[in-house]
């Protein structure tokens, strides 16, 4: 059995409460970190190698080294459990059955960021999470594990949560942050960045849930023990959230590392393809990141194991690979139309624009629309490239990264599925009955030439 | 866009309930920043007022955190779950992303628009029920999927669906 | 350290003081190389950042840090650093991106330049005709809702409307108080009150000289024409809410439209209230001061429209959309 940190409690029942989790050693990192200097609470977590978990895996140590500190302003840790990337749904399988973990991790960050105040950012369907939480923060307060004065360290800290209202746009940390001061959910022009200017203008830092939860095994067994844990730049355990047409969806904390193999064939895992079905292509970090054919799955361009790290998922680059991102699995059998996603995901960035800046405000209409039409028999050729076109006019230009993420799919599953569009433009009433199924997609192709480095 | 008159919609206010429930609410945020706790109230107010987010009850909420109603309004109108025009007692919030796209939520919306005699987007006549298709609800695994309520209900089948139906319509009768 | 920073625009360098933006460094050097500018609005704090059409090529960060920025930045919002290099006019990826920031501006755009009161000083005209395509592979339905009222003074055209957030900026910084807004979300979000009500305020109608495009105009423009028939007068009268300085719009020697007066980056120069804006249109209301030649450089200067006004507005039907219909 892989180990497990942020889960390794899953079995036991009530663990949600404030008793049993004491029971399992909970809260022991927090009097530990308590009586550790705030630095040295940094650095455990720098030299854990720590990185995001919210999609864009930027080391924590140093966003939280990046926290300016000037005299006399408060500063504010604020979790992001938005969660509204299609496929994840790790944060609310951690905030549900394990509230204890995430708060008693950002009691110990706001201790070392010199943090009083920590909101917990949520998205406002998740209200029955957030009651569970307000649970959860109640049985700390009255334990005086939150409040003045935390057991006795003369650390004052307290934790609210606050729900927004159905807008994917503010999982981004600047939309989020002025959701939480009750504004439209537009995202800010960077710089200034949080660490300098967040929350009230003040300086803060924003974590996803997972990563607040970590630092609490990282509190617990060393920034250098965890580590250890995982490849290289790739450390500690990831939650993964695995969807589609497979025969064992939900939540799994994996270590660094695992192969893509073993995590969708193996029954510790995704326990394969469902209906014995073949696999077709994959989306293996949430709807944002490109898509993979499946001979590109489970092994790289190279012909080598592809494994659940950030680097390997990226190996290739654009051409060939992927991201990691938010941990958001999803699976696609020979059954799947690749237009039809790519039209129904075009079609929920369409509709989550925020509208502020005008290539992502127009751009995103204009991909579902042509999406639409090549799906439904009605496209021209030059469709596809104008399909092309636009989303390069998107790519970059935009104010915050949802125009990358309404780009990248599109020209993801053009660069790898450009045979099933064409064969949708020139073939309007089959595409209608019919699908195009796994064509050659699942065919290992032979290895691209060594290209002479420099 | 249509205009609302202003005098069309009936005034609003907080139940002594919600009263103290948005005192615990305000005490979250620092005092200067009253506004910060606009997105739950106004949840709370749609919830009181049946579901439906009127002027009335923005007008409300902008009084109650003293900031301009424009200020609500555009909160009101940029996030998809407060609800502008009336809908029924009961909001089947079917998830058409991804995920639930991929392994068959879209049969499931038509079966359930045809039971109901309703397409999306509009209410049963005995104002029981509205039909909504919303985003990624964060519930993949579990596809496909709906928000009833401030529930979810997971792995959806057809008879899932009867019977939902049947006990919310035994409810209302007895 | 010095207190001026050195920035080097498509190969021309100048000094600017710490803090001056890419865009305003340009326009210091002048020329072909300042960016278009569609929603940053120098006198209105906070305004610039959303459009994209300003956006440049940093190829040096600065002195100290040379590494290129691996994307476009917005030039009016990007902050000059001393010995950085930048790339507007000269740079294909730069006219490139410009190219597809026009057209995005584009598609939902009803192009009925031939009844919209902005023709000929609208600042979308301008940019289309000197960063635009002249086709577009726009396929799709345009947006189309009806003209709208705020108020008896204003009126709101929301398909023209650019989202530049100008007019919002303007309300909550000039008026006090702010009655309208945007609502909704993305390309559904649109300019409104929400509730029917009017704009009211003594300064509320300088929202239409900060709108770069016809989406609010005058309505008490009197004899209703096409701008480039009318002549400019500078005049001024004593007000005691504002300056009183303004631009007389007139035709055949009587005021149609009174505006502020703008500089070269079509920018007010002082704030004009409504009473001078909307109730004085007789002559002998104002003292005339001189003859304007307006300073910006607009297709309405380039002498376009009225030697032959059909070339500029031809470039812009050529966007292959449905005949422009006639509004009211
Ligand atoms: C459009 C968009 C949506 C995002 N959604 C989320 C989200 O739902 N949850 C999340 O944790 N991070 C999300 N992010 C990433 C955040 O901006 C930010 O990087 C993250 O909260 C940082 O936390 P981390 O360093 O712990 O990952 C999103 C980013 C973008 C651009
Ligand atoms: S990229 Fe899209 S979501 Fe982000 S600020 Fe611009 S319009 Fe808003
Ligand atoms: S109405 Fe004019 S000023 Fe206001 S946002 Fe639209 S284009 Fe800008
Ligand atoms: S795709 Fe339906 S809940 Fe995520
Ligand atoms: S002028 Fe710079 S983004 Fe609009």
């Amino acid at each position: 059995m892989a180990r497990k940190l942020l889960l390794k409690n899953d079995h036991i029942a009530g663990i949600n409460t404030l008793d049993v989790y004491q029971q399992h050693q909970g809260y022991e990192a927090l009097k530990k970190a308590l009586t550790m200097k705030s630095e040295d609470i940094v650095s455990e977590v720098q030299k854990s190698g720590l990185r995001g978990r919210g999609g864009a895996g930027f080391p924590t140590g140093m966003k939280w080294s990046f926290i300016a500190k000037p005299e006399g302003v408060p500063r504010y840790l604020v979790c992001n459990a938005d969660e509204s990337e299609p496929g994840t749904f790790k944060d609310r399988y951690l905030m549900e059955y394990h509230p204890h973990i995430l708060i008693e991790g950002m009691i110990i960050s706001c201790f070392a960021l010199g943090a009083n105040t920590g909101y917990i950012f949520i998205r406002g369907e998740y209200m029955f999470v957030l009651r569970k939480l307000e649970i959860a923060l109640e049985e700390a307060r009255k334990a005086g594990l939150l409040g003045k004065n935390i057991l006795g360290s003369g650390f004052d800290c307290d934790i609210f949560v606050s729900p927004g209202a159905g807008a994917y746009i503010c999982g981004e940390e600047t939309a989020l942050l002025e959701a939480l001061e009750g504004k439209r959910g537009n995202p800010r022009m960077k710089p200034p960045f949080p660490a300098v200017k967040g929350l009230y203008q003040c300086p803060t830092v924003v974590n996803n849930v997972e990563t607040l939860a970590a630092v609490v095994p990282i509190l617990e067994m060393g920034g250098e023990e965890y580590a250890k844990i995982g490849i290289g730049k790739s450390t500690g355990t990831k939650l993964m959230s695995a969807s589609g047409n497979i025969n064992k969806p939900g939540v799994y904390e994996v270590e660094m590392g695992l192969t893509m193999q073993e995590f969708i064939y193996s029954d510790e895992y995704l326990g394969g393809i469902k209906n014995g079905k073949q696999l077709k292509a994959c989306i293996p970090g949430g709807s944002s990141m490109p898509i993979l054919p499946a001979y590109l799955v489970t092994k790289t361009i190279n012909h080598e194991d592809r494994l659940l790290t950030y680097e390997s998922i990226n190996d290739g680059g654009f051409a060939s690979g992927s991201m990691l991102g938010s941990g958001g699995f999803m699976i696609f059998d020979e059954d799947q139309c690749i237009v039809r996603n790519t039209w129904n995901l075009s079609r929920f960035y369409h509709h989550e624009s925020c509208g502020q800046c005008s290539p992502c405000r127009e751009g995103t209409g204009w991909l579902e629309k042509i999406l639409y039409r090549i799906e439904n028999g009605q496209a021209q050729m030059d469709d596809i490239d104008t399909l092309f076109k636009v989303q390069k006019g998107i790519d970059g230009n935009t104010i915050c990264p949802l125009g990358e993420a309404a780009a990248w799919p599109v020209a993801a599953a053009l660069r790898h599925f450009r045979d099933e569009f064409v064969w949708h433009v020139e073939n309007p009433d089959l595409a209608q009955k019919q699908n195009y199924g796994l064509a050659k997609y699942a065919e290992m192709r032979p290895k691209p030439e060594p290209q002479p480095t420099n | 866009m249509e205009k609302i008159k202003v005098n069309s919609s009936p005034p609003f206010s907080f139940n002594e309930e919600n009263l103290l429930e948005a005192k615990r609410i305000l005490a979250m945020y620092p005092e200067d920043r009253s506004k910060s706790a606009l997105l739950r109230l106004l949840h709370i107010a749609q919830k009181q007022n049946n579901g439906f987010c009127s002027v009335g009850v923005m007008d409300y909420i902008a009084d109650f955190l003293k900031i301009k109603p424009i200020e609500v309004y555009e909160v009101a109108t940029f996030y998809t779950m407060y609800h502008l025009k009336p809908l029924g007692k009961h909001v089947f919030e079917f998830c058409q992303t991804a995920t639930c796209a991929t392994v068959g939520v879209e049969k499931i919306i038509d079966y359930t628009c045809n039971k109901l005699g309703i397409g999306i987007g509009e209410t049963t006549h005995d104002g029981l029920f509205s039909i909504k298709t919303v985003e990624c609800l964060g519930a993949c695994g579990y596809a496909p999927m709906m928000q009833l309520g401030e529930d979810y209900v997971e792995h959806l089948t057809e008879s899932k669906i009867d019977e939902l139906i049947q006990n919310l319509r035994n409810q209302e009768n007895g | 350290m010095s207190d001026t920073l050195k920035v080097t625009i498509d190969g021309q360098s100048i000094q600017v003081p710490m803090g001056t933006s890419i865009l305003e460094a340009a326009r210091m050097i002048g020329g072909k190389l300042v960016p278009p500018a569609m929603c940053y609005y120098k006198p209105l704090k906070g305004s610039g950042g959303k459009c994209r059409t300003c956006l440049v090529a940093v190829t040096q960060g600065s002195e100290k840090d040379p590494r290129p920025m691996p994307k476009l930045v917005p030039s009016c919002s990007t902050s000059v650093m001393d010995g950085m290099v930048v790339e507007s006019a000269i740079s294909e990826r730069v006219t490139e991106a410009r190219q597809s920031v026009t057209e995005f501006l584009l598609i939902n755009h009803p192009l009925d330049c031939p009844v919209c009161d902005q023709a000929g000083e609208c600042k979308l005209q301008d940019l289309s005709f000197e960063h635009g395509k002249s086709f577009t592979n726009y396929k799709e339905e345009r947006r189309d809702n009806e003209p709208d009222d705020l108020g008896d003074k204003i009126k709101l055209n929301v398909n023209r409307c650019i989202l530049c957030y100008r007019c919002v900026y303007a309300a909550e910084q000039l008026c006090g108080t702010r009655d309208h807004g945007v609502l909704y979300r993305g390309d559904h979000a649109e300019i409104s009150t929400m509730i029917e009500k009017s704009l009211d305020s003594d300064f509320i109608g300088n929202v239409i000289d900060v709108c770069p495009v016809g989406a609010l105009t005058d309505k008490t423009f009197r004899f209703r024409s096409r701008i480039w028939f009318t002549e400019q007068w500078n005049a001024h009268r004593s007000c005691d809410k504002c300056c009183g300085k303004v631009v007389l719009h007139k035709i055949d020697g009587q005021i149609a439209r009174v505006s502020a007066r703008k500089n070269e980056w079509d920018e007010v120069e002082e704030w004009i209230c409504d009473t001078c804006r909307f109730d004085k249109k007789e002559n002998e209301d104002w003292t005339i001061e001189s003859k304007r030649v307006p300073k910006s450089k607009s297709v309405q200067t380039l002498n376009k429209y009225s030697d032959n006004s059909q070339s500029v507005y031809v470039k812009v039907e050529g966007l292959g959309s449905e005949r422009p219909k006639e509004l009211e």
